[in-house]
Order: structure tokens, then sequence, then C-alpha cells
């Protein structure tokens, strides 16, 4: 009762505070004002019934951290599917064919004759899979919070522009060379601004972001101003000609390797001392340093590592639209990349993933949804770090065997 | 040599640089006490001038005029900034207390996503015309080449404001909790100050202060959207670093520093590169002198 | 207990002074450790023995004062102003009084962070899993859980290390610090929060280690029965200052101590 009290209050206090907002809409040149009140109702309705399930959820989290405080016992977390899965090898790898086959047929599964939307709406999500699985390293690994993290992927995409524009560079000697500036590009940046403070690290990553964008919409004579560089060419097919379908095809082919390699780079170093160092460092700096890891080195490692992968992705992107323009690398871009981290779960690679494909191909295809789709991405940001932080897919243990120690190994690598 | 243009920018570059230490205040207060970068700043003081062109243009509809419709609409925007101030804490930031310290902050853009798409979605993503509600005084003719008649009222206003506030912190009894929670969170808990009154209450002032900004500057420039919101968050946040965050005359200093400097880089080189010189001085100062030009280094506790 | 035969000076620190703006809060002290001792550091609260080991780990440098380390079988070098992360690489480990611990890593991954500055798998070598990628992986995880069983929490190495119980935190926090191959281990508040079976045990552990690893200890610590049950010889401070140092036996009996601080202690 309590509860629903408390709801009804909430509500009213919404619906006043959206007030001006949703219900006034004043056209100054007609000198009307628009009076919207249905919008009120709508807005005490809802507010009424999240209120009411915030109230529950809040408790629930309240419930959860109590209990884990007063049984200390390690058993008390309960393993997700996600880890049961991980922990099946023979499961997991039927998985993991299967999600294999699907992505190589996927060109012949969706499309038949010259119809390639889908291919390109997909070639398009998995650019962004890249990036999010780029940024997962720098910020769901290592814990520095990139907020420009698309600075990168514009030097790669106005590499290869430029390069093919200038001197006629094919995409296959551009694709490394994109990575590289972006690495370069990062290494430049993070060397004087990786010993700040994280929070400070954000600001300043997203100002070399808004600057990146600037010099691009007024060094017209070079990066062609805010009309940008059309006339990108295609990736190349040993001096084939593709038609539209194949062209895709083959672009779809490309950024799926780029996908797989960053699978298998990602994973390797998660589980490897790199990696390692990079976790410790985003748990605890002064115990991570005082254990001997180089802070400044690791760090940088890692955020040049994270803008290689958006240097060579944004290659990928220029080529498959042609054209590019400063209005693609903008701060809500790199906003959607870090929400597919937030989203996927920091440091979890198939959590990535997974919301890098539902945050790209949800607005898509639910044209309707895409208009509320910042709005949307905006409120999950918030209500991930309240009720989720961990993300929606955990990340996993790793266990680790080991036989060669001498005895009974068996009471521990259960 | 011309003076006379050197002159003119530098007026401009403090009448801008009063309202971007306005907006800073907020940031400063709020990270002070709970060393979080308030993302939404920009975005509460966006809210605030929004609020005040809806007020504006149904009292303008209705037959008032000027300076009245200037005060009603401020009034109104004042509270509804405290509220939205007030309600993004409690939603946002509250439960997240004591959580690892990147929460807030990705918690914080989020909100300003939010909010930013809101009002967009609510109203439109184009520019609306703000109503000139101020009108040219006569007495500022002489001089109206330098600093316009709004620029006086935003002069005074923002200076009044300021005396307020500092006012309300030395002398009342909110402004003393507020010192203390600055300082020790938890002593000033244990000596009975209601720290979860006092967040709320910074919150609110930081609004308010906003949502003045926000007014202020919708009657300057003659327009507004919703996006605005997100620039000027980011450079008063650069001025209150600038000043050393956390301090309260360095957010005012650092704001007057940034206006000027943006003033000046823009008129002698090149306007369309106007925020590079705002960012270009934040991450220098970041690297050079990361507490800021008043603020203190603190040593962090191991 | 009967003190070693005194062997080669491994950290020597004089005159060792740490300002924080105008408050003086280590004020010109002086301390040994030789080969295989346990040295205990004593003192009422804010004394400035956390500041002591924040000043000999790199994590402070101090206003003035000598730190010189003599690792055996390496050259000496003045440490002073160091990084962290190169002071634990010559030879010098430490654990933290407000445990700091890697909460979202499991037990196992903790140790082998302690490994790092021991090994040297580049990206690259990662990336292609080349041979020594391999190899030290293999023995970084044998050596870490080695370890693991020698401070006993071997059945929990898959666990993450927020979940562990308070004494076991402290266990760990040991057994990393021993990971990364010190030849001194400096341990602060090693038994803080724990009950007096744990602090038992950890009594034990300590002098294992320097049995059989042999290590030098320099320890912060309140629990006055565990001091005065292992160290060879205690360190005494106050206000920043040192009041003295000796034997257990002449700690007991040193009448300045009992004023500063057993006197102190036998009223709480």
């Amino acid at each position: 009762m309590a509860h629903l009290k408390r709801s009804f209050g909430i509500g009213l206090w919404f619906m006043f505070l959206t007030l001006p907002l949703m219900v006034v809409r004043v056209n100054t040149l007609n000198h009307e004002v628009e009076w919207r009140w249905s919008n009120m109702i709508w807005v005490g309705i809802c507010a009424f019934a999240i209120a009411w399930f915030w109230q529950f959820s809040i408790e629930r989290r309240t419930a959860r951290r109590a209990h884990v405080a007063a049984d200390a016992h390690p058993e008390v977390e309960k393993l997700s599917l996600a880890q049961r899965l991980a922990d099946d090898p023979v499961l997991s790898r039927r998985v993991l064919i299967g999600a294999a086959v699907v992505a190589m047929i996927f060109p012949w599964l969706v499309s038949t004759g010259q119809n390639y939307y889908h291919i390109n709406v997909m070639v398009s999500a998995l650019i962004f899979v890249v990036l999010g699985l780029g940024l997962n390293i720098t910020v769901g690994l290592a814990g520095l919070l990139d907020l420009g993290y698309i600075a990168f992927f514009a030097v790669g995409a106005y590499t290869y522009a430029l390069l093919s524009k200038n001197f006629d560079l094919g995409f296959w000697t551009c694709l490394p060379l994109g990575g590289l500036m972006g690495m370069l590009f990062g290494v430049v940046l993070g060397f004087p601004i990786l010993r700040l403070r994280g929070d400070y690290l954000a600001i300043v990553t997203l100002g070399f972001a808004s600057i990146t964008k600037i010099v691009l919409e007024n060094w017209d004579t070079v990066f062609g101003g805010a009309a940008g560089i059309a006339g990108i060419p295609r990736p190349e097919f040993f001096g084939m000609a593709l038609d539209g379908r194949q062209k895709s095809v083959y672009t779809y082919y490309i950024v799926l390797a780029l996908v797989a390699l960053t699978i298998v780079v990602t994973t390797r170093l998660k589980n490897s001392r790199v990696g390692r160092a990079w976790m410790a460092l985003r748990e605890d700096e002064i115990a991570c340093v005082a254990m001997g890891v180089d802070m400044a080195r690791t760090k940088l490692s890692a955020y040049a590592l994270g803008a290689f992968w958006a240097g060579l992705v944004g290659v990928i992107f220029a080529a498959h639209n042609n054209f590019i323009n400063p209005d693609s690398f903008t701060f809500m871009d790199s906003a959607m990349i870090l929400a597919m981290v937030v989203l996927g779960g920091m440091g979890s690679i198939l959590g990535v993933i997974i919301a890098g494909l539902a945050l790209k191909l949800l607005p898509e295809y639910l044209r309707a949804f895409a208009e509320y789709r910042m709005l949307v991405f905006g409120a999950v940001m918030v209500l991930m770090m309240i009720f989720r932080p961990q993300g929606l897919i955990n990340n996993m243990r790793r266990k680790y065997e080991c036989d060669t120690v001498e005895g009974d190994h068996d009471d521990g690598a259960k | 040599m011309d003076f006379q243009y050197l002159f003119e920018l530098l007026c401009g570059g403090v009448v801008k640089g009063s309202i971007y230490a306005l907006i800073a205040l907020g940031y400063t207060m709020v990270y002070g006490i709970i060393q979080l970068i308030n993302f939404a700043h920009g975005e509460v003081y966006m809210i605030g001038a929004f609020v005040a062109f809806i007020v504006a243009g149904i009292l303008t509809l209705t037959g008032y005029s000027g300076l009245t419709v200037l005060v009603l609409a401020a009034v109104v925007a004042l509270i509804y900034a405290a509220a939205y101030g007030y309600t993004l804490e409690k939603i946002a930031y509250r439960p997240l207390r004591n959580a690892p310290r990147l929460s807030p902050l990705i918690s914080a853009i989020g909100a300003s996503i939010f909010l930013m798409n809101y009002v967009q979605l609510a109203q439109t993503p184009d520019f609306l015309p703000f109503p000139e509600l101020v009108a040219d005084f006569e007495f500022m003719e002489p001089i109206a080449r330098y600093v316009s008649s709004v620029d006086l009222v935003i002069l005074i206003v923002t200076t009044v404001t300021m005396i307020a506030l500092t006012v309300l912190i030395k002398y009342t009894r909110i402004g003393k909790a507020m010192r203390a929670t600055q300082q020790d969170m938890v002593m000033a808990r244990l000596v009975g100050v209601n720290v979860d009154r006092v967040i709320s209450a910074t919150f609110i002032i930081g609004s308010v202060l906003a949502a003045i900004a926000g007014v202020l500057i919708a009657s300057r420039t003659g327009q507004i959207n919703s996006a605005i919101g997100f620039m000027a968050g980011l450079k008063a946040f650069t001025a209150a670093v600038l000043g050393g965050i956390g301090n309260i005359p360095g957010a005012v200093l650092g704001g007057l520093v940034l206006g000027i400097a943006e003033t000046l880089g823009a008129g002698y080189i090149s306007s369309a590169y106007e925020d590079v010189f705002a960012f270009g001085l934040l991450v220098l100062i970041l690297i050079l002198r990361p507490a800021g030009l008043l603020g203190k280094a603190v040593k962090q506790k191991v | 207990m009967t003190a070693p035969s005194k062997g080669r000076k491994l950290l020597e620190v004089s005159g060792l002074t740490m300002d924080f703006g105008g408050l003086r809060a280590i004020d010109s002290v002086g301390l040994d450790i030789f080969e295989g001792e346990i040295v205990a550091l004593i003192g009422p609260n804010g004394a400035g023995k956390t500041t002591f080991f924040n000043c000999v780990t790199g994590i402070y440098e101090p206003t003035a004062g000598e730190v010189m380390i003599h690792p055996p079988g390496e050259k000496s070098r003045r440490i002073n102003g160091m990084k962290p992360n190169r002071i634990t690489t010559l030879g010098m480990a430490r654990t933290f009084q407000n445990i700091r611990l890697f909460p979202a890593m499991t037990v196992l991954e903790n140790v082998m962070i302690g490994r790092h500055c021991r090994t040297g798998t580049s990206i690259l070598d990662a990336i292609l899993n080349s041979r020594r990628a391999v190899r030290e992986e293999r023995e970084t995880v044998e050596k870490s859980y080695r370890l693991l069983k020698k401070v006993g929490l071997a059945d929990v190495a898959d666990e993450f290390s927020r979940n562990l119980s308070y004494g076991a935190q402290r266990r760990l926090e040991i057994a990393r610090a021993m990971a990364t191959d010190p030849f001194l281990l400096l341990l602060d508040e090693p038994a803080a929060g724990m009950n007096p079976q744990e602090t038992l045990e950890l009594d034990e552990l300590i002098v294992r280690i320097r049995s059989e690893d042999k290590l030098a200890i320099l320890l912060i610590e309140h629990d006055m029965k565990l001091v005065m049950s292992i160290s060879d010889r205690i360190y005494v401070m106050e206000y920043g200052k040192e009041i003295a140092q000796g034997t257990p036996r002449e700690i007991k009996e040193n009448p300045r101590v009992i004023e500063a601080y057993l006197g102190e202690e036998a009223h709480a």
C-alpha cells in the first residue's frame, strides 16, 4: 500500500516535471500555443508504473546484496547460463560452430537476386560490433573511459579516403595503414593524457573527439569540409568487376573475418599476462602498480590497441559507404559504442557482440523505435549502472588447468 | 594594434565568461561534494532555457511584454531546473553513491543523452527563436558597441547571483553543512549533518544557477535548441577544471579566463575554431596543472 | 625465539622524512633489515607507520632521507622516488592495511598478477599464442597455484576474490606479494580483523615463509602477542619519530615504549 501511495506521488511529480516540455508547444512564427494534455496523462500513467516497478527492483537489489554480505561463502553466487555454457567445452564448441555456420551462409539466407539491403544493414552492424569489441579493450578490460573513441574510427576512414583519392592506394594497402594510423593517434594522444584520473580522462578524450570533428569540418582543402569525401572505392577483388550485390557480400565477408579476428585477438589477450594486467589496473590502480605492473605502458597499450581496431574498421566503413563526412563521427556515435560495452558487460566479449548487434539492428528493423533510439540508450545506460553493472552477460571467471603441480591438484581445479 | 577591437573582444569575453562561470559553479559544487562530473548539468541548463522559452511564449501571446515576461519566465525556469536537478540526483546518482567510480559517470552520460533526446522529442530538434525581452536602454547607447543592454543585464545578474551564493555558503546553515560535507562526508554525517539533504540542496542550487545562465544566454543569442546544453556543459566543465574543480572562486575565475581566451582566439585567429581553443585549453591545463589555477594537489590516501 | 645470526643487510633506511604540506608525518627515521630477519614496526595509530611503508615502496616520494636496498646477488641501489612497480621488480613486495585485492578477478588470477614483473609475454606473443606465451602462462599458473597452497587457499582458486572471508583475503594478499619473488616482504597489519585462531595460523605462516622461502619480513602490526612471538627485532614509532628499537625483550622493558605505547595498550 505504501508502495502504491509513493508511486502515485511520483506519478504526480513527473506530471508536474514534464508539464511545460511535454504539454506545451509554442509556435513563435504563427504565434500559436499548442496544448497537448493527453501527453500529461500518459506521463502520469507511465511514471506510476515505472515507479512501482523501480521500488520493487531496488528492494530486491538491496535484499540480494545483504544476502551476499551476510553469507560470505563463495557458493552463493548463482552461475549464469553463459558461465555454465562456457564451463561445458562440448556444448560451447557446438554453439560456436553453429554461430559460425549461420554467419557464413547469412548472405544466402536473407537475400536473393539483387536485393541486398539486409546484407548492407548487417555490414553496418558488424562494423559497430568491431568498434564495440575495440572499445571493450580500452573501457571494458583496462577501465579507461574513452568518450572520444569515434575519433579513431574517423582517422581510419579518412586515412583510406585520402590515400585512395590522392595517391590511388588500394583498399588492402590502406586497411593496415588505417589501423596503424589509429594506433599512432592513440599513442600520441594517450601519452600525455593517460596519467589523468579516470573522470578527467573521459572529458579530455571527449574534447579530443570534438576537436577532431571541428578540424574535419573546417579544413576543407584537405578533408573536404562538411561535405566530406565522395567516390571512395569499394574493396577490390583480384581486379574483377563485381556487381552491387556481390560487392556487398564481399564486404560482408571482409568485415565478418575482421570480427572473427577481433574475437580471437581479444580472447587471447584477455587470458594473457597483458590482459590480466589491464583488468588489474581497472580494479585497483595502486595495488596493481605495487605488484610490479608498469602503469603507463599498460594503459598506453590498451588505449592504442583499442584505437587500432577503430582505425582498421574505419577503412572498411569508408569503403562500404563510398562516402564519408564528419557527421558520421559525432559524440552520439561514441556514446552508442559505449552503450554497447556497458550493456554487454564490461570486458565480456560475447556480451558486447550481442549488445552491438541489438543496438544496431533494432533501430533498423523497428522504425518506430529508431526515433526513440538515443532516448532508450540513455535510459539503458542509467538503468544498467544501477541494476546490472556487470552487464547482460556476466564477465565470466576463467578457470585454469594445472596438471603439473605435484600432488593432489584435484582439490582445487574442480 | 586596434585597441578598440581588442576592448570589444574583451567585453564580449567577460560576458561569455560570466555565463560559463554560472554553469561551472554547478559542476564544481557537485564535484566538491560527491566527486562526480555531473555530465547532465548542461542538460539542466538547456531545460531551463526551454522552459523560459515556453513560458515567455505563452505570456507574450497573452499580451504581457518586456522585462515582466523575462522575470516571470526566469522564475518558472528556475523552479523547473531545480526540480529536474533534484530528480536527476535521486534517480541517476543516489543509488550509485557507493559504486565504483566509473558507474555514476556512465550513468551521468546516460542521463545527459536521455534528457537531450527527451527535449528533442517533446519539442523539436530545430532551432527556435528566443524572444527579445530586454529592450535597449537609452543610457547604454554611447557604449552599446562594447556592452549591449542584454550584456549589462547579464553582468548585473551574474554578479548579484555570485554574491548571493557566497553569502549562502558562508553564513547560512545549509551552506555550513555543505562545506562540512565537502571536507569529510563521514565526519559530517557523524556530527548530525543530513548528507542526503545537503547533496540534494547542492544539486538544486547548481541547477538554479544553470537555469539563470540558460535564460540569460538565450536572450543574448536569441535562439535555443535541444543540443545547446551539451557544448555549454562541456565548456563550463572546462572552466571548472581550469579554476580547480571543487573550488568556487576558481570556477568564476576559470569561466572568465575561458570566455576571454575563446573570444580572443575567435576574434584574432578564426571563429570556426572557437571550440578548439576551449578544448585545447582544457587539455593543456589538465596535462600541465591538473589541480587547476586555484586548486590544491591532493595526495591519495593508501 | 633465538635471533638468527645477522647476515647481509637488505634494506637500509636513514633519516627518512616525509612532509604533507606543513605536517611532518615522518621525522628522520632509520631502519635496517638483515637477511632472514622478521622485523616489526609498531606504534600507536597515526604514528606514521603506513606512511613509512608508502615511502619505502615508492607510493610516496620521501621529502628527505635515504632508502637503500642491497638485493642478494645484485648491486645496491638508492630507491628514493622510484616508481612502485620498479621497486617491486627490484624485489620488495607489500600488502595493504585496507585490503586492496582485485575483486572481480579470481583468487588465482590475483596471484598471477604478481608474476607480471617476472614474465615478459608481449602483446604480440599473446596474440600469436607464441611458444613463450604458452610456457610462461603454464609456469605462472603452476607457481601461483603453489603459492595458494602455501597460504591455504588452493581450494578456492577459481572463486572471485571479493567472495573470500576477511582473513582469507589477507592471506591472498600475502600470496600475491610473494608471487613477485621478493627478497623482502612488507606486511601492513596482516592480522587486522582476524580472529585468534586465524592469527595463530598467520603467525605460523609468516615463520614458515621466512624459513622456506628465505625471505626477510617487515611487518606493521598491532597484535602484540603476534609481534612479540615472531619478531627478531622491533622498531617503535610515535608521532613520526622513532623512539626505540631492539629485541622483543628490550622493547618490553623499555620505559619510553611502555609509556607511549604499551601503557596505552594496557589501558585499552
